[in-house]
């Protein structure tokens, strides 16, 4: 098999940028649901017209969402909103998947982050696999990096993972600005969103190196966001940067993924080595026990970026 | 290998002396017959450690591999070694504070890391822009004992957080 059927779940940036570029992957779209509708076809959904009545109507067909669920497919990807504890409606939705024997790909980071043991069981009883790289920095190929490399040949994994506070603290770095300031300039730009707590209190962070220690532990030990400790960049004042920049440093939200645990903090980095990148660039260094030093980085977020991942997955999933 | 065990590297050994006449030299013959060489002896002779004996710290020099050797021979010999190791200040800890840090003693702040954390402040940057009222940032650079880093940030944490600072903590030496 080559080209498979998609079911795709959520119609955000992400899941609209899998539905447009599926063809391109040689994919073909049979379902599409968002909160409240759906449209469902076993020979491919129009994804132009969804596309245009999704940004019309704020809908995506007549039929409910539950139909495209169980509607006919290969491939269910799980791309609506990340929610926390107890992972919902994510981890009803790849449930429902596995439990059919279908492949699930997920770009939401709760079902992953929050309840990892439980999706590896119902993985475990089903013919079908699950698999999210784009639930990790975007288009960047973290967790197919891991899976070449062998989680037993990574010991630590560290870096940048937030594009928004990465944006906001790289700014203050070099206009000198406050957080208030550049927190403003980055909504409006669209870069931060108009509640950026989750970015900005590092929890979304957090949530990918939760599940990057998911999957370096394969299966000796759980994490979940409770686990970690996270703090965010909100109280970093102009004047810590400035005294960094004297130091040839500089500060990033950078998160760590160790045997011990995870952690999110703001950190002093040296300004010119690999992990003080700017803008709302990911990097991600990955230990590696034969290998030194691993560096990867690039795009983290993004509709178009993070459907590239989703549909790699899928590729690898029916090939 | 070579025979000498490689480079020749500097460690501090803390003893404990009674204070009896030829005490000293007792400790300090078998680091000069297993080819150690004396650099410093610091005698402080105004303390008394808990078992009411002198305690003495030696610098010396030698190859990584006659320093269990040494120890050993001082042991045999009767001395009570503290601590022996490679344990001088000579690794080097920055960190940035942030926080009310004039309004919550700032002198006292350092004074606490200077001898809860085992480490000597080398360097300060305070930046207070607006006053008192305001956050404010100031750069520390601290030397520590070898190995001791991790410990020395510990505390830190712990003086911070009773004053309600944030510590913006360096990625270690191995994750640089």
């Amino acid at each position: 098999m080559s080209g498979a059927r998609l079911a795709v779940l959520g119609a955000g940036a992400v899941g609209r940028s899998v539905v447009e570029l599926a063809a391109e992957y040689g994919h073909t779209v049979t379902a599409v649901a968002d909160s409240s509708s759906a449209v469902v076809d076993p020979d491919g959904v129009d994804t132009e017209a969804v596309l245009d009545r999704k940004a019309d109507a704020g809908v995506v067909g007549d039929a409910d969402p539950a139909d495209a669920i169980e509607g006919p497919y290969d491939v269910l990807v799980e791309a609506t909103p990340t929610t926390l504890g107890d992972a919902e409606p994510g981890f009803s939705h790849v449930k429902q998947g596995l439990d059919r024997d279908k492949h699930v790909v997920l770009a939401n980071k709760g079902p992953v982050a929050e309840r990892y043991g439980e999706l590896r069981e119902l993985e475990a009883d089903s013919e079908g696999e699950i698999r999210f790289e784009a639930t990790v920095g975007g288009a960047i190929p973290i967790l197919s990096t891991i899976e070449d490399f062998g989680a037993n040949h990574i010991t630590a994994a560290r870096g940048v993972l937030n594009g928004t506070a990465n944006f906001i603290l790289s700014r203050m770095a070099a206009e000198g600005l406050d957080y208030e300031h550049v927190l403003a300039e980055a909504q409006d730009l669209g870069v931060a969103e108009a509640d950026p707590t989750f970015d900005v209190e590092g929890i979304d962070a957090a949530l990918k190196f939760v599940i990057l220690s998911n999957v370096l532990a394969d299966g000796d030990q759980e994490f979940t966001l409770d686990d970690a400790a996270v703090d965010g960049i909100t109280d970093i004042p102009g004047t810590a940067l400035d005294l960094a920049a004297e130091d040839g440093r500089t500060i990033r939200l950078i998160g760590e993924s160790t045997p011990e645990g995870v952690s999110v903090a703001p950190r002093l980095v040296p300004a010119d080595g690999p992990l003080s990148v700017t803008g709302t660039l990911n990097i991600v260094q990955l230990e590696t026990t034969h290998a030194g030093r691993l560096n990867i980085s690039g795009r983290g977020a993004g509709g178009p970026e993070t459907a590239t991942a989703v549909l790699s997955d899928v590729s690898r999933l029916v090939e | 290998m070579s025979d000498t065990g490689g480079e020749v590297q500097t460690y501090t050994v803390r003893l404990e002396l009674v204070d009896e006449p030829g005490e000293l030299l007792g400790a300090l013959q078998p680091i000069a017959e297993a080819g150690g060489n004396l650099l410093s002896i610091y005698h402080e002779r105004g303390n008394l450690t808990p078992r009411g004996h002198i305690p003495v710290e030696v610098d010396l020099s030698c190859a990584p591999a006659r320093f269990e050797t040494i120890v050993e021979s001082l042991r045999e010999a009767g001395v009570n070694v503290i601590q022996a190791g490679s344990e001088r200040y000579d690794e080097e800890l920055v960190v940035i504070l942030v926080g009310h840090l004039v309004d919550t003693d700032l002198s006292d702040t350092l004074r606490q890391v200077e001898s809860c954390a085992d480490a000597s402040l080398t360097d300060l940057s305070l930046s207070a822009p607006r006053g008192s009222d305001d956050t404010s940032s100031a750069r520390l650079r601290l030397k520590t004992r070898s190995g001791t880093n991790g410990k020395a940030l510990d505390k830190l944490r712990e003086i911070a957080a009773d004053k309600e600072l944030q510590v913006v903590e360096p990625l270690t030496e191995a994750s640089q």
